[in-house]
């Protein structure tokens, strides 16, 4: 059997046995600063914008609603089933379609409207990242297929970075099977290292922080 | 050194615009990654690198142990880890999977290590459509080549060449303009994505503690390789892992600063296990192929280990002045650069192609840049050593090391040191100390004609320095 | 009584460029410094090591530890030749305990030139005059291995008459590799052209750096090239009044 083949000869090449005690690995390494919320959302806006996204800062869910009214401008778009859009009432904007649990049903939309509308678990201010997870509120493709994704995020739930990710998240595998970081709009430069957007993911993204 | 090896790098050095295409394109990711990594950017870029290789290295000396964690965290999620030894089993695996599954339309997103098991080219032996959905490896498929860089896979070709490529194996008007050339590419893949039965992407990281596995990317076609095709399998070498989830936060801030100078890469894929319940969409099966391929030899070698360290990020490419003159098409294996001169030995045999532990200057531009600290001019040194103990074994290169022992011996006995000093000096001319165009007549020999053949060669001046030194 | 110091040349000095090893002498002694040369130096053993062939590279060096075994100071106008020393020879003697300690206990007495100016003797200024536009090449084992980098610059912006333009490409290898350069010799030369065509646009009439081997090669380059300008090695440019 190869499962065991491969583990006798690791364990030959390392002098280890089966079942052997490990070594202490070498402490986990987080660093979180001290960042106040308006310093977060500042830098998280800037950050969405050099990397060439859209942001709106939303005094309140009519605000929000109105943004992304005006950045829909009438095209068709397919939003997730999270309750943060709910309140913010974007599900009731024309043209919007959501509800959907049937992932058929949803890949055959996401592939056909011109913008995807989610909310998004986190953000990371150092970055200008987007932290989605999956989930029944939260389906995988309608930040990925239309070329337009516009994501509404709470003002509160932008942490400082990574490190205060993985503070708060020391185990996304227990959550979710897919938690995707989105940091702008899909790219390439692999022709003449010339920068193209929106190659397979969304080539625009507007980012919506509320509060 | 083999004549392949020197006629393409002879090729290489003489192609005026891919040496530009090279230097041009490899400046530009050297640029990128030193503004990402200045005091300003990353004020804790040292003390990151120190920690990913003391991870790295805990990691690799308890590897058993973080792979049966890694499997027991895939199989709690929903997932199934499968061992493979070779090429072979994982091409047997794949095609097995398929026709269970009554599969034929196979998505593939950007991975090494599928380029060094030759994956697509078993799978389409079985008449399977595999399609490569990056951009550069796209393109390189339809050329029937192979990766220039680990990173940037199409750093050779101009939008002329991909014009041209795209109007001869699609049928469609010949494109120069590179957003032209990108949607047309968009749009056969996408059509691919929807209609996949299968994806199979590499991994970045395969995390213990989450059964999980790590991609990044720029484009979205590794995410839409591994959430659109109902089976989602991940071919990933098994010196892949990290122990904890949390050990990303050192990982990432290497990772794309160091390939291309991004703090992250657009996007970040943490995937552990098929969908779960409740979940709308995502992949209903999931495998992690977990590959051998001879790693386990580099873990046997404990000076070289550190090799299997290797967070393939490219940055050892982009400085190696030497990659920056021959090119990724010169070396023998898929991996190029500084590291691939130092693994390929080790997985193939230092007979696979002794020069190139040999084709650096051992500046260590590659060693500074390394983000987990991987002493890659030690190990060619190492490599070195053991290509003339295989010399020697197989009686072949007695010039050279009768030179060698004759110059040791002189270089022990100090007279005698000074007495072929002087005798060499005799023969060469000193001329009114012009530098010398060709060889005075009794240094014709194979290391002076080397030399001359690029550069002009020092005269011996009329005293050396202990003569001098001793007049003073 | 002046401090004594030791000059390992190194090879490539004794036979080919004496003069830096004379102005190295110069400038030391300048300082205050007794300055020695003990004669039963040859080599640091670098070039068979280099080429794998550590047995002969492992003779040369316990031959360097018997001649340099009781100096106090030994001064070394080459960045990888002190790496060589400092670095290497710890590794040559795994089943010789007293060698490696002999390596052990030389290694923190051995300084390349501008090292040893800096932090040791604590001057940045020699009190030289070298009317020149004048360019740096950042010598590869010198750089990574001794972080020499600020050093030389702040001595050479002491010197009198001196401008000092920086190319683009300083920090890239020269191209020199020791056997590296007659292995593969077009590789080598390619580098050394591009080292050159960043030489050029600088305006410089003068390369200087720590390195003779890299002079070497670099000298090589522009005078196949047919270009006038000349290398120099840090010690001539400080020795200069």
């Amino acid at each position: 059997m190869s499962r065991e083949h491969i583990l006798h000869t690791v364990r030959t090449a390392l002098g280890r046995s089966a079942g052997q005690a490990i070594a202490q690995p070498p402490p986990v390494r987080l660093r979180l600063p001290e960042v106040d919320l308006e310093s977060r959302v500042t830098s998280m806006l800037s950050r969405v914008e050099a990397l060439a996204g859209k942001t709106h800062r939303a005094a309140t869910a009519e605000d929000a609603r109105g943004y992304v009214s005006t950045v829909l401008a009438g095209r068709s778009a397919v939003a997730s089933n999270a309750p943060f859009l709910r309140e913010c009432g974007i599900l009731s904007l024309p043209g919007v379609q959501s509800g959907f649990t049937d992932a058929a049903e949803l890949r055959a939309l996401c592939a056909t409207v011109h913008v995807g509308i989610t909310s998004a678990d986190y953000a990371l201010a150092d970055t200008g990242t987007l932290v989605m997870l999956a989930s029944p509120a939260e389906a995988r493709l309608i930040s990925l297929l239309p070329p337009v994704h516009v994501a509404l995020v709470p003002a509160g739930r932008i942490l400082s970075g990574l490190d205060e990710l993985f503070t708060i998240l020391p185990h996304p595998a227990a959550q979710t099977s897919s938690m995707v970081l989105i940091t702008g709009p899909s790219r390439t430069a692999d022709i003449e290292q010339i920068l193209v957007r929106g190659v397979h993911g969304p080539g625009e993204i507007y980012v919506v922080v509320v509060g | 050194m083999s004549a392949a090896f020197d006629e393409k790098v002879h090729n290489t050095l003489a192609d005026a615009n891919l040496q530009l295409a090279i230097y041009r394109a490899t400046a530009r990711l050297i640029d990128h990654r030193k503004h990402a990594v200045t005091a300003d950017a990353l004020p804790d870029y040292q003390e990151l690198r120190t920690e990913a290789n003391a991870i790295k290295r805990h990691t690799i000396d308890h590897l058993d142990h973080y792979l049966e964690q890694f499997e027991a965290n895939v199989t709690a999620h929903g997932g199934k880890v499968v061992w493979c030894q070779d090429a072979t089993e994982v091409a047997d695996f794949v095609l097995g999977l398929a026709k269970e599954r009554h599969a034929r339309l196979i998505v593939k997103s950007k991975s090494m290590t599928t380029e060094e098991i030759d994956l697509n080219e078993r799978l389409e032996h079985h008449h399977l459509e595999s399609v490569e959905t990056d951009l550069g490896e796209y393109i390189l498929q339809l050329a029937h080549q192979r990766p220039y860089h680990i990173v940037a896979p199409a750093l050779h070709l101009t939008r002329y060449d991909v014009g041209d490529l795209f109007a001869r194996t699609l049928g469609v008007a010949n494109e120069t303009a590179v957003e032209k050339q990108t949607l047309i590419a968009r749009s056969v893949l996408r059509e691919k994505f929807l209609a996949a039965d299968i994806g199979i992407s590499g991994a970045n990281f395969l995390v213990a503690d989450s059964g999980a596995v790590l991609l990044v990317e720029n484009e979205g076609n590794a995410r839409l390789t591994t959430s659109a095709p109902r089976i989602h399998i991940a071919v990933a070498g098994i010196e892949k892992l990290i122990p904890r989830a949390q050990d990303l936060a050192v990982f990432l801030k290497l990772l794309g600063r160091s390939a291309t100078g991004q703090a992250l890469t657009v996007y970040t894929s943490f995937l552990s296990g098929p969908r779960r319940t409740g979940e709308i969409d995502g992949p209903e099966e999931f495998y992690v192929v977990l590959l051998d391929n001879g790693r386990t030899k580099l873990l046997a070698d404990s000076a070289k280990r550190e090799s299997l360290y290797c967070i393939r990020c490219g940055a050892c490419l982009n400085h190696c002045p030497v990659y920056r003159k021959i090119g990724g098409h010169s070396f023998p294996w898929v991996y190029s650069g500084p590291i691939g001169a130092i693994i390929t030995p080790q997985f193939l045999g230092v007979k696979h192609e002794p020069a190139l532990p040999f084709a650096s200057s051992l500046c260590g531009a590659c060693a500074e840049v390394c983000p987990v600290k991987i002493d890659i001019p030690k190990i060619l040194l190492d490599l070195r050593a053991e290509v003339k103990q295989d010399e020697r074994r197989d009686g072949r290169g007695r010039m050279e090391r009768l030179v060698f022992k004759l110059w040791a011996w002189v270089m022990c006995h100090p007279r005698i040191y000074e007495m072929a000093a002087m005798v060499a000096a005799g023969v060469a001319p000193a001329e009114n100390g012009a530098w010398l165009r060709k060889a005075p007549a009794l240094m014709d020999v194979a290391p002076v004609r080397a030399w001359l053949s690029q550069r002009d060669l020092p005269p011996a001046p009329p005293k050396s320095f202990r003569e001098l030194w001793r007049k003073r | 009584m002046a401090q004594r110091v030791s000059l390992f040349v190194t090879c490539v000095v004794d036979q080919l460029f004496p003069k830096v090893g004379l102005a190295m002498a110069d400038v030391l002694e300048r300082l205050g410094y007794q300055v020695d040369f003990p004669e039963d130096q040859t080599c640091c053993g670098q070039p068979a090591f280099n080429t794998g062939y550590r047995d002969e590279a492992r003779q040369v060096a316990r031959h360097f530890l018997k001649v340099f075994r009781d100096c106090e100071y030994v001064i070394v106008p080459s960045g990888s030749c002190t790496s060589m020393i400092a670095h290497h020879f710890h590794h040559l003697f795994p089943a010789d305990p007293q060698a490696m300690a002999a390596a052990d206990a030389l290694t923190p007495r051995v300084w390349e030139f501008s090292r040893f100016l800096l932090e040791v003797a604590r001057v940045d200024d020699v009190g030289a005059r070298f009317e020149d536009v004048v360019t740096y090449h950042d010598s590869c084992h010198a750089l990574r291995e001794f972080g020499i980098k600020d050093g030389p610059r702040r001595l050479l912006a002491n010197v009198r008459g001196l401008e000092l333009r920086e190319m683009d490409a300083a920090e890239e290898c020269c191209g020199f590799g020791g056997t590296f350069s007659v292995k593969l010799p077009e590789i080598s030369g390619g580098m050394a052209r591009t080292k050159i065509d960043s030489i050029v646009r600088t305006g410089a009439r003068t390369v200087v750096s720590v390195d003779s081997s890299c002079l070497m090669q670099i000298q090589g380059a522009l005078s196949r090239a047919a270009l006038p300008v000349r290398t120099m090695h840090l010690a001539e440019v400080l020795a200069s009044r």
